[in-house]
């Protein structure tokens, strides 16, 4: 470009090389501008994930390979409708294009993705963009979508207008990726000067937009009819929560039983595996660790990969079409009485599954309060793993018909979803009330999901859930190995009672003797820290119960054997403290990566402590 | 001006299209809602909403956007 700029002298040398030598690039654009999917076009697998400093928002670091193996970094900013920084995500990009965010060098450049089809809005965001003074380049996105709605626009104009390149891209078809491409590689120039206006109004901004587009032969597209149609049906009064009721339970369906071969599949393969490397190994406490520490503690990370892969693919389906701003439509008012948002359905519904998935897609929610609380109620949500605790106090406690067993469990659920509502309830009327944004929700037209872009974010879903929490995880698992395999005696692991953890399960009894519990439970509550049901092996294991974890003879044995063991009243005092308390660290290990810090799993812990002991102790005194 | 009794945006029946005058909430609100197009001067029309019609989609600009109830009647129709 000749007539690239107004003044050389004044404009500083732009910084070719930073990061390693490579260029650093921020794609930057309002929400459902389809960012994201550009983002992946232009980098594929090589992408890291990782927090910025202090607060939720994640950093997305991808590496484009460009002609003749050049690479240069790209930054996938949160999407934004503008930079005054007000809300976190906005505070993010504003301080990241600014240079002003600690270990990450200052972008030498700018992708600006906006939706084509409703410029007169999205070139409003270009002006904060322009007064950057970096070099910038202008996407519109989705021009099957303008074109096919019979709207159309001249870019060349467009960009003789606003000073920086512009180029009209489909990011979803891979149209026009090559002009981004181009730019990545080539010598960046330096926005030259335009008009701006002043960026604090916003109407002025606006008007100034509207100009720019009329100026640029900017054709609205037609109403997108279709999209209006299907709406017609998706959000129609009847049909509308009834389909909206059938998706969620298919979705709980997919998670809880759905789900159920695979982790089936990766249970026998860590197990197979592991008796492998036992017919290989001596007898020994070396190999009771490997095997009973790390192999098992490998195992109970990967085996929740399948139900993350399964829910991350369907929330990539809901996001991508447009259904899920429809589903947030559809259960606000319900959600919004306890302080909860629509977006919230969904992790509260597959936290009927598992908390940890539910945690994990918390992320849909743009109000970091909103997030928060959702993440922080949706462990009450009765998971699959309370179901064998759960199934086994039950049977041995209430006698009689199935039907009466069943409504106790129902009972169950009403009791988690109660206590998740009201938790929410006193959280958003408190520590968390609202953020100062009022709740808006755009409903994007629909579209077909990019197979390549929801398969990434499986992928990714599923690095940053090994890495991050898996490393966890681990751990704690070798930990509550030592526990229960020393001290050593004669060289060899003693009985679970000698053991650290019958130690403390001994020292917690007067403790935990108000619930009704003896030291045996005390145990089983240490092991169960890991996943609760793993106390029903533990209690089987201490009660010299061969197979109680099996369905069957030992699980009736052990059946028989608490209900002489435990009080009627400590039995209703272990169900409500395992509905209640946060006894799985997987989801712990989740909190702290999605909250970006220790702070929030540590208050949710004590709270659902503080809460499982209370009301075990109220329940063993109403059942005594 | 009496907002008590203007006409504002949940006055709008489905379909029906009213112009913005002004919106009665806290300047950090007001231009969140600007910036989605809901300028005092735009014609805005009520879409389908939610069971009980709150929250309603409106179409502002180009797009669609659903506000709460509680938002809505803050918007001042001309």
């Amino acid at each position: 470009m000749s007539d690239c700029h107004a003044s050389g002298s004044v404009q500083a040398p732009v910084a070719e090389y930073e990061t390693h030598g490579r260029r650093l690039v921020a794609l930057i654009g309002p929400p459902n501008s389809g960012k994201s999917t550009l983002f992946n076009q232009l980098t594929g697998l090589r992408q890291k994930v990782a927090n910025y400093p202090g607060v939720t928002v994640e950093r997305h670091v991808g590496q484009a390979i460009l002609d003749h193996h050049k690479k240069v970094d790209l930054l996938d900013l949160p999407g934004v409708y503008s930079l005054n920084p007000r809300s976190e995500d906005e505070r993010v990009t504003h301080d990241v294009l600014a240079g002003k965010m600690p270990d990450l060098p200052r972008p030498d450049a700018v992708l600006l993705i906006l939706d084509s089809t409703n410029l007169g809005r999205n070139l409003a965001l270009v002006a904060p963009i322009l007064t950057l003074g970096l070099p910038v380049m202008v996407v519109l996105n989705m021009a099957d979508d303008l074109r096919g709605r019979g709207g159309s626009v001249d870019t060349q104009t467009l960009s003789a207008e606003i000073g920086v390149p512009v180029s009209l891209i489909s990011a979803s078809q891979g149209e026009g990726i090559d002009q981004v491409r181009d730019f990545l590689q080539e010598k960046l120039a330096p926005a030259r000067r335009v008009e701006l206006p002043v960026l604090q109004d916003v109407p002025q901004c606006r008007k100034w937009a509207a100009q720019v587009a009329e100026s640029a032969h900017y054709r609205s597209p037609a109403p997108p009819q279709v999209t209006r149609k299907i709406d017609h049906y998706l959000l129609h009064p009847v049909f509308g929560p009834i389909i909206l009721l059938v998706i969620l339970a298919g979705i709980w369906w997919a998670i809880f039983a759905g789900a159920a071969p695979a982790m089936d599949a990766v249970d026998e393969l860590i197990s197979s595996s592991g008796d492998w490397i036992r017919e290989r190994m001596s007898d020994g406490i070396l190999r009771s660790l490997l095997i009973d520490g790390i192999w098992s503690g490998v195992g109970s990370v990967v085996i929740f990969l399948p139900q993350i892969l399964l829910l991350t693919l369907f929330i990539g389906i809901l996001e991508d079409t447009g259904y899920m701003a429809r589903a947030a439509l559809l259960a606000d008012r319900l959600l919004a009485k306890v302080g909860l948002q629509g977006k919230a359905v969904i992790p509260m519904v597959s936290a009927l599954a598992c908390a940890i998935p539910a945690v994990m897609s918390t992320r849909a929610i743009e109000s970091k309060r909103d997030r928060l609380a959702t993440i922080f109620v949706a462990p009450f949500m009765v998971c699959s793993a309370r179901l064998p605790v759960y199934t086994l106090l039950i049977a041995a406690f209430v006698p009689g018909a199935a039907w009466k067993q069943a409504m106790v469990l129902l009972g169950l659920y009403v009791l988690g979803a109660v206590m998740a509502f009201l938790t929410a309830w006193v959280l958003k009327s408190s520590v968390l009330k609202s953020d100062p944004v009022p709740f808006v929700l755009e409903m994007p037209p629909y579209r077909w999901p990019n197979v390549q872009s929801l398969g990434l974010r499986m992928i990714d879903r599923g690095r940053v859930f090994l890495r991050r929490a898996g490393t966890v995880i681990l751990g704690v698992s070798v930990l509550l190995w030592v526990l229960a395999s020393l001290p050593l005696k004669d060289g060899e692991s003693p009985e679970i009672a000698e053991s650290y953890a019958g130690a403390i399960g001994h020292a917690i009894e007067p403790a935990i003797e108000p619930l009704g519990f003896n030291w045996k439970i005390g145990v089983g509550l240490i092991t169960s820290l890991a996943a609760r049901e793993v106390i029903v092996g533990t209690l089987g294991t201490i009660y010299g119960i061969e197979g109680a974890e099996e369905e069957g003879e030992g699980n009736d044995s052990l059946r028989d054997t608490l209900k002489k063991d435990l009080t009627p009243g400590g039995a209703a005092a272990l169900v409500v403290f395992f509905a209640f308390a946060m006894q799985c660290f997987s989801t712990i290990a989740v909190v702290r990566r999605e909250t970006g810090g220790w702070k929030w799993p540590a208050i949710q812990f004590l709270y659902m402590l503080a809460l499982a002991y209370g009301c075990g102790f109220l329940a063993n005194r109403i059942f005594s | 001006m009496n907002f008590s009794s203007a006409r504002v945006l949940v006055d709008l029946k489905p379909s029906e299209t009213g112009v913005l005058e002004t919106i009665d909430l806290p300047s950090d609100f007001a231009e969140r809602l600007m910036q989605l197009g809901f300028l005092p001067g735009t014609s805005i029309e009520a879409g389908p909403a939610a069971p009980g019609g709150d929250p309603r989609v409106y179409r502002v600009d180009g797009s669609e956007i659903a506000l709460r109830r509680e938002t809505a009647i803050h918007l001042i129709l001309r």
